[in-house]
């Protein structure tokens, strides 16, 4: 195959990956958006062995046999409540990719190699093994094999600055004719930051490094194409990397706090650090049939849906519950928060798994002034995201955060599973507070009993 | 291709990305995720050319796993997308439907 004409094949790949992102501004057109977006990766694959010819094309055909036997596997097994960890563990994997190509293209540079090319497969080494190991951190933490607290020891922010530096030092070198072993080095310094820039993020905080981690994968590969000379890459990483970038935004955004502060509030002590303690102080719990009075004959009901949400797999009981209530004439909506569950927009796929039309779907902003006319606002399986310590607490970690109002309701009542505080540790006020009714017990179960209590009344 | 040629194609694709991506509404935010993170896979393309060029036992076998874990990204990326959009359906409120039974 002529340069050229693969160059045009690369051409039509990367228009098919922009229409797959832009297909994205309505749930309509996403899906077969998606399917144009695998046309286009399928047209590049395609056009890369008609070009290199590879002496190991059978080698290389099974590699790929194995990768999407694999990747088709687990994306068909996970559960929706787990796709935050699915699409951590699919990132570090692209990232470390990507750090093996720029690993084994310096094995192979010769003197005739530029000095661009050698600086730039460093930095695709150094950002690419960050993505791999930041993301395995990620998914052992969203996995709960790892604390959702942020995990800091005696002098790590020393050894990160000092890995850092040692990581920029080498980098440098391998421009002006550094030995392999620097390379190797390198990679090492780099899956070590990787896990040290993670470790310190609160659980809270996860699905903004999430964002971030992506826009990492997506550099890879944009400084990779730049390594390779491959036009494609670069195009494609750049449009992943300005996704990632302009998530992180808007999910600090949503967070109310700078980005830095977030990444690095905890080496700086405080930030997400919250109380671990159990209040003593007293609450007002009652059973799901007075729970199911209050809900069944109010006029709106706005449910607030958290990460126990997800936990409990409750999806469809929440939607069960909801259909009870609508036959009643009871008007029910949902309020989204922008960080609610463990990634940018969670909780949308998760409602829309149990069939419940994403228009009733309420963004904070829209939702936030109706919580004064409503009767009942239900928070399932969410804590911080209704914390009104986020206003009012200046000393508080979430202080700043925009929340939902829940508040503000007539009536609040919370379905958590103990009085254990949220992801981010910190104590909810609203708990306590005279107009707050709780219902202990399991998301899912708390929920069925309800309905069948409305269904009852 | 030159660095001059490369760079201008970076910076329009930056400016592109930005551009698309800031009009996806934040109920996809999560599909947006998982289906940049399936394009990244496309990096499967540089893991065959290394591997093609490889020429010691060692470059064939880092490549041929870079090959397999850049497939598991491109391959599961796309079909975990389009798993989660295919259940984003646009329909009546289920009291509406019922009404509509009636």
């Amino acid at each position: 195959m002529s340069p050229a004409l693969a160059g045009l094949a690369y051409l039509i790949a990367a228009v098919c990956f922009i229409v797959a992102l832009k297909a994205l501004s309505s749930p309509k057109r996403a899906r077969l958006g998606n399917a144009v977006g695998a046309v286009g990766a399928l047209i590049a694959v395609a056009v890369v062995f008609a070009v290199e010819r590879p002496d190991n094309l059978w080698l290389i055909l099974a590699a790929l046999g194995v990768g999407a036997a694999i990747g088709v596997f687990a994306a068909q097994k996970v559960a929706m409540t787990a796709m935050p960890q699915m699409v951590a563990i699919f990132n570090g994997l692209g990232g470390a990719a990507g750090a093996i190509v720029a690993l084994l293209e310096l094995g192979g540079a010769t003197q005739a190699t530029p000095i661009g090319q050698l600086a730039v497969a460093g930095f695709t080494i150094l950002v690419g093994a960050v993505a791999f190991s930041g993301s395995m951190i990620a998914y052992a933490r969203l996995q709960e094999l790892l604390t959702g607290r942020p995990l800091i020891f005696p002098g790590m922010r020393w050894l990160f600055s000092g890995l850092l530096a040692a990581a920029l030092v080498t980098g440098a070198w391998i421009p002006f004719g550094a030995p392999f072993w620097v390379a190797l080095a390198l990679t090492a310094a780099s899956v070590v930051i990787g896990v040290l820039f993670v470790l310190p993020v609160g659980g809270a905080d996860v699905p903004i490094v999430i964002a971030l981690l992506n826009a990492f994968s997506g550099i890879t590969v944009a400084a990779g194409g730049y390594v390779l000379g491959n036009s494609l890459l670069i195009v494609a990483g750049t449009l992943v990397g300005a996704s990632g970038i302009l998530l992180t935004q808007l999910m600090a955004k949503a967070m109310g706090r700078p980005l830095l502060n977030i990444l690095f509030g905890a080496f700086a002590g405080g930030s997400t650090l919250g109380a671990t303690t159990v209040s003593a102080r007293p609450v007002r719990s009652a059973a799901p049939e007075d729970i199911a009075i209050q809900l069944g004959f109010a006029r709106r009901v706005i449910i607030a849906p958290g990460y126990g949400l997800a936990v409990a797999q409750a999806q469809h009981a929440l939607r069960d519950l909801a259909d009870e209530l609508q036959k009643r004439g009871v008007e029910v909506l949902y309020a989204i928060h922008p960080v609610a569950g463990r990634m940018p927009g969670h909780m949308n796929v998760l409602l829309a798994e149990a069939d419940i039309p994403y228009r009733a779907l309420k963004e904070m902003d829209e939702i936030n002034p109706e919580f004064r006319t409503t009767d009942v606002a239900l928070v399932v399986g969410a804590n911080d995201v209704v914390n009104p310590a986020a206003r009012t607490e200046s000393g508080s970690p979430i202080y700043g955060m925009p929340i939902l109002a829940a508040d503000e309701a007539q009536a609040v009542v919370f379905l958590k599973r103990s009085m254990r505080p949220g992801f981010a540790g910190i104590e909810n006020e609203l708990l306590h507070d005279p107009k707050t009714t709780l219902l202990f017990g399991d998301a899912k179960d708390s929920l069925r009993k309800l309905a069948a209590a409305v269904k009852a009344l | 291709m030159d660095t001059v040629a490369l760079l201008t194609v970076l910076v329009l694709a930056g400016f592109t990305g930005y551009e698309v991506i800031a009009k996806v509404s934040s109920t996809l935010h999560t599909p947006l995720m998982s289906g940049s993170n399936a394009i990244s896979g496309i990096i499967l393309v540089g893991t065959v050319v290394v591997a093609a060029r490889a020429d010691s036992a060692l470059s064939v076998t880092l490549s041929l796993i870079a090959v397999v874990l850049a497939t598991i990204n491109l391959v599961g990326g796309f079909v975990v997308t389009d798993r989660m959009l295919q259940m984003f359906k646009a329909r009546k409120a289920p009291a509406a439907d019922r009404e509509a039974a009636k």
